[in-house]
Formats: structure tokens, C-alpha cells, sequence
């Protein structure tokens, strides 16, 4: 097994705040890693490190093969970086956007405009090629933001909650090119907060809460942990309760029973538990008796 | 990282600046009007009621030069500012670029923008009646002067735009610059000043600069000091103010967080 980011360790405080704790991270090459985690649970911050913008406080990791501290330079190389903000320049078109990007990325001058070219098609963006990025929609903003990250392919995409603010549509559309990408091979560290993105794209799920990974695997495995079946009671008084149950018919039974004195529950239902509720056990105290 | 790559990366995203400020219509309309508005307001309006002993013109040319280049120094300041609160400074600093590749462009298209702006002083002083009599060789140094004052206010407009935190917070700080030469010999002399603002006004930066200009270009400082003394403390000023604005700028710049 090959890794593209093994890290170890990594600690950064920022005043008093501890944003990432002790934190391990190891991401293999050609897979999609989702970071889970509620705002404020360090998820940027891990980002910006292994994207060379922060330095750790204690902690060490090595990204395509080159030590993060000692040859950032060659780390840059490998990284592209799709930031919380589409970053592009909104006063300039869009074709304007990738040439400069592929320039300072030093490809040769006659190559650029057919690399440009090429990718404006495959972005789907040759008929706005023209207008200038402000005038783009938030989806067409991104995707010319994903365009310049793959100038050049590199072995690994940051994807830091690339669809925030984005309609359903266009959120459709990003997963698809996404989807793409990794199949051309590149590895993808993607943070979000909605679950669903995860359990779209992500081969593993790790959970950042409080500066560590409190659980890593896949969506299924990462759901099988929180019980198989989960009985859902609704109540008169509209209070729902949830429970996970093995789905055997006595340990259904079993938790019928257990709530039986708490009321007639109007309604009863059964469903696989979503990535949300993995999210929740695992992230809040209080909704743990809920899961 | 070579020489020649930093370069190439500070041309190219000086050329990113300079499209950025051809494409802000109002911006770049005021950038242009201003030296032209203002000479003919110090001139034509309060010029009548002000006695430099001589034209007018003669006396103010120097001021506008600086006056300008403090709200050119605005305009930088904003534009940093506002690249350093948008997504895209992340995406350059995790490029492999070299470090003030992104500075370095601001700072030559401001250059580039400032000189215009005094080009524009000196065409319209020439316009309504400024006639300077300096040699070719008092000319040439008076320009490098401009070039040095632009150079050392662009740089502090970096930084200064590094520190503030949004393009509004740029253009409140970078307002004390375009104020500043008001309370220097820039459009009155400071023996007319009560005398705590004439002592501040006879040793800020901005004195011994437009003293200089004005001492090459009418053969006369309007402080009585020579042109001599004022050129060596106008040349420590500006480096003093580059270096050490650069030197702020490129860390403030290596740190920076969002």
C-alpha cells in the first residue's frame, strides 16, 4: 500500500485554542479521504498545513513523498488547492484565470492556450470562456476553480468544502467532475460538513472533532458501528425517539418494550442509519442517547 | 528558487495588477483626473491667496507629485488588502512561487500607476504655466527622486495593506498618507504654520522630498536649507521607509493567516 499523505503527530494552537491535537492522518494514493467535522473542529487548519500556507507547532508529515517542513517547495509541486473560496480573480475572464495560473505554473507559452483550451472544454466553460469570472455563477466559479487546480494533474487535490453555498444542481454537477478526476487517479483530501458529500465521494471518512480523528473507515463501516437498523418512535406529543437495534426480531421487540411505558407511539419505522447520525454519536455528547 | 523565476512570477502578477486596475472604470477615471483636478484647484482656487513669493505653480508642482503618490499609496494598500482577504492568496502562497512574487507585482504596478499619475502633475503644471529651469542632468535626478518616494510608499502601502485585515481598514490606515503632506512645505511653507506644526512640518519625510524636487527643479528650496542637505535627508528618508517597509511586508506576508 502506497501513501500519499502519512502524517504524525500534528499539533497547532492558535492563542490558548488547541485546533489540532496529536493528529494522525495517513491518505492512500488514488483515494478519496472525506474529513468530517463540525465547524471549528480543526479541518481547515489540517488543510492549510499539509498545503505548506501554516506550519505545524509539533508534528511531521510527508506529502508525495516529500517531507512537508524541510522540501516545501517539492510538496507545492505535487498539491493543488481548491480552497473554502473559489480562488479565482473575478475581474478577470475566465480564460485570462487559467493562463496566468498556467504560466506561473511555467507552461511553455505556445502550450498554453491549447491547455487552456482543452480544459475550459472539459469545465464546460468555452461559451464563458470570455466574460469575466465575476459575472460567473457560484457552481461555474468552482468549476473554473477546479480547472486551474488541474493545470497540471497533481497527486493530490485539496478539496476544502468545495461545495458550501453551491445549489443542489450545481453541487450534482461538482460531484460528477469530481468523480472524474479520481478517476484520472488523483488523490483527494476533501473536508465538508455535509455527509452526504462523504458518503458520495469518500473511499475512507475520517471524523475530526476537538483537533482529532475520533473515527475513520468507510461510510458503511462507520455506519455499521452505530447499529445496523435504527427504530424510529414517534410520539403524540411529537417526540421522536431513535434506537439502534441489531434488526433481529427480539432485539426490535426489545426496544418496543422499553419504550412502552413512555406512551403509544404513533408511528414506527425502521431505516438504515445515514452518515448524520454517525456524525452526531460521535461528535456530541447528548445526542449519543438518541443514536 | 532562481532570480530569473522570481522574475518571471513578479511580471506576471504585476501584469495580473495592472489588468485589475485598467478594469475598475471609477478607479482608474479618479486615478487619472485627480493630478489634473488638483492642479487646477491649487493653481486657479487657492493659488490667488497664497504667497510662496513668486507663481504659484512654481511652488506647488512638488506637493501634487507627493499628494498623488500618497493616494496612489491608498489604492495600493486597498488592492493588497483585498487580495489578502479573497481565496486566491492561498492558492499563490501554495504555489510554488517565489516568496514575494505577489508583493512585488503590487509594488510595480503601483509603481507604474504613480507614475502616470505624476507624469500627468507635470504635463498639466506644464499646461498652466510651470516653467522649471532645471538642467537635463537636475531633471534626471528629480525623476529618480519620484521613482524613490513612489518606490518607498508603495512598499509601506504593502505592508500597510498586510496589516489591515479588509479593503476598508486599507483605506481608513493609508488616509493618514494622502493627509500627510498637508502639514509639510508641500503647499505652504512652514514659517506660516503656528510653530509646533512648523517644527513637525519642517522635519517630516515629506518636507526634505518636495524640497529636493523644488530645489532641482526652480534652482531654490523654499526652506532656505540646500538643496544639498535636503536631497541627503529626502534619500534617507525613502530608503529608510523601503527597506524597512519591504523587510515588514514580506514577513507580514510569510505569516499571514487567514
Amino acid at each position: 500500500m502506497t501513501y500519499t499523505v502519512t502524517a504524525e503527530g500534528l499539533c497547532k494552537s492558535y492563542g490558548d485554542h488547541l485546533v489540532l491535537d496529536q493528529l494522525d492522518l495517513a491518505i492512500e494514493t488514488g483515494s478519496v479521504l472525506a474529513l468530517l467535522g463540525p465547524n471549528g473542529a480543526g479541518k481547515s487548519t489540517l488543510v492549510r498545513i499539509l498545503a505548506t500556507l501554516v506550519a505545524p507547532d509539533a508534528g511531521a508529515a510527508i506529502v508525495a513523498g516529500h517531507d512537508l517542513a524541510t522540501e516545501p517547495r517539492a510538496v507545492q509541486r505535487a498539491i493543488s488547492l481548491t480552497g473554502q473560496f473559489a480562488a479565482v480573480d473575478e475581474l478577470l475572464t475566465g480564460r485570462e484565470n487559467l493562463e496566468l495560473m498556467a504560466r506561473l505554473r511555467r507552461i511553455a507559452p505556445r502550450a498554453v492556450r491549447q491547455r487552456v483550451g482543452e480544459l475550459l472544454a472539459e469545465f464546460d466553460l468555452t461559451d464563458a470562456a470570455d466574460r469575466r469570472a465575476g459575472t460567473y455563477s457560484g457552481g461555474m466559479q468552482r468549476r473554473l476553480d477546479l480547472a486551474i487546480s488541474m493545470i497540471e494533474r497533481p497527486q493530490l487535490l485539496f478539496l476544502d468544502e468545495p461545495t458550501t453555498g453551491l445549489d443542489p444542481r450545481s453541487r450534482e454537477q461538482l460531484w460528477d467532475t469530481v468523480r472524474r478526476l479520481v478517476g484520472e487517479g488523483v488523490t483527494v483530501l476533501l473536508t465538508t460538513q455535509y455527509l452526504e458529500e462523504a458518503d458520495q465521494l469518500a473511499d475512507t471518512v475520517a471524523v475530526l472533532d476537538h483537533g482529532r480523528i475520533v473515527a475513520r473507515g468507510s461510510a458503511a463501516e462507520l455506519k455499521a458501528g452505530v447499529g445496523q437498523e435504527v427504530l424510529r418512535l414517534e410520539f403524540p406529543d411529537a417526540r421522536v425517539v431513535e434506537l439502534a437495534t441489531t434488526g433481529t426480531v427480539a432485539d426490535v421487540q426489545a426496544a418496543l418494550d422499553r419504550y412502552a411505558a413512555g406512551g403509544t407511539a404513533v408511528k414506527v419505522s425502521m431505516h438504515r442509519p445515514s452518515l448524520d447520525e454517525v456524525f452526531l454519536s460521535l461528535t456530541s455528547t447528548e445526542s449519543k442517547e438518541v443514536a | 528558487m532562481s532570480f530569473a523565476d522570481a522574475l518571471v512570477d513578479s511580471r506576471l502578477l504585476a501584469g495580473r495588477c495592472v489588468r485589475r486596475s485598467l478594469r475598475n472604470p471609477e478607479a482608474f477615471f479618479t486615478a487619472l483626473t485627480l493630478p489634473v483636478v488638483l492642479m487646477l484647484l491649487f493653481v486657479y482656487v487657492f493659488g490667488g491667496a497664497l504667497r510662496t513669493g513668486g507663481a504659484y505653480v512654481d511652488y506647488v508642482v512638488p506637493g501634487l507629485i507627493v499628494l498623488c503618490a500618497g493616494f496612489g499609496a491608498g489604492t495600493t494598500a486597498v488592492a493588497v488588502a483585498t487580495d489578502m482577504s479573497n481565496g486566491i492568496v492561498d492558492r499563490i502562497r501554495s504555489m510554488p512561487l517565489s516568496g514575494s512574487a505577489l508583493l512585488v507585482g503590487h509594488v510595480a504596478a503601483s509603481l507604474a500607476r504613480n507614475l502616470i499619475a505624476t507624469a500627468l502633475v507635470i504635463g498639466a503644471g506644464l499646461a498652466v504655466g510651470w516653467r522649471p529651469t532645471a538642467s537635463a542632468v537636475e531633471w534626471l535626478a528629480a525623476v529618480a527622486m519620484i521613482v524613490l518616494v513612489v518606490s518607498a510608499l508603495s512598499w509601506l502601502a504593502a505592508a500597510l495593506g498586510l496589516l489591515a485585515r479588509n479593503a476598508e481598514a486599507a483605506t481608513s490606515v493609508s488616509m493618514v498618507l494622502m493627509f500627510l503632506p498637508y502639514v509639510s512645505t508641500a503647499f505652504v511653507p512652514a514659517h506660516t504654520m503656528p510653530a509646533a506644526l512648523a517644527g513637525f512640518a519642517r522635519y517630516q519625510p515629506f518636507t526634505p522630498i518636495v524640497e529636493t524636487m523644488r530645489g532641482l527643479w526652480m534652482g531654490h528650496t523654499s526652506t532656505g536649507t540646500s538643496l544639498g542637505v535636503e536631497a541627503v535627508a529626502a534619500t534617507g528618508y525613502c530608503a529608510a521607509i523601503l527597506i524597512l517597509s519591504a523587510v515588514a511586508a514580506a514577513r507580514l506576508f510569510r505569516a499571514r493567516t487567514l
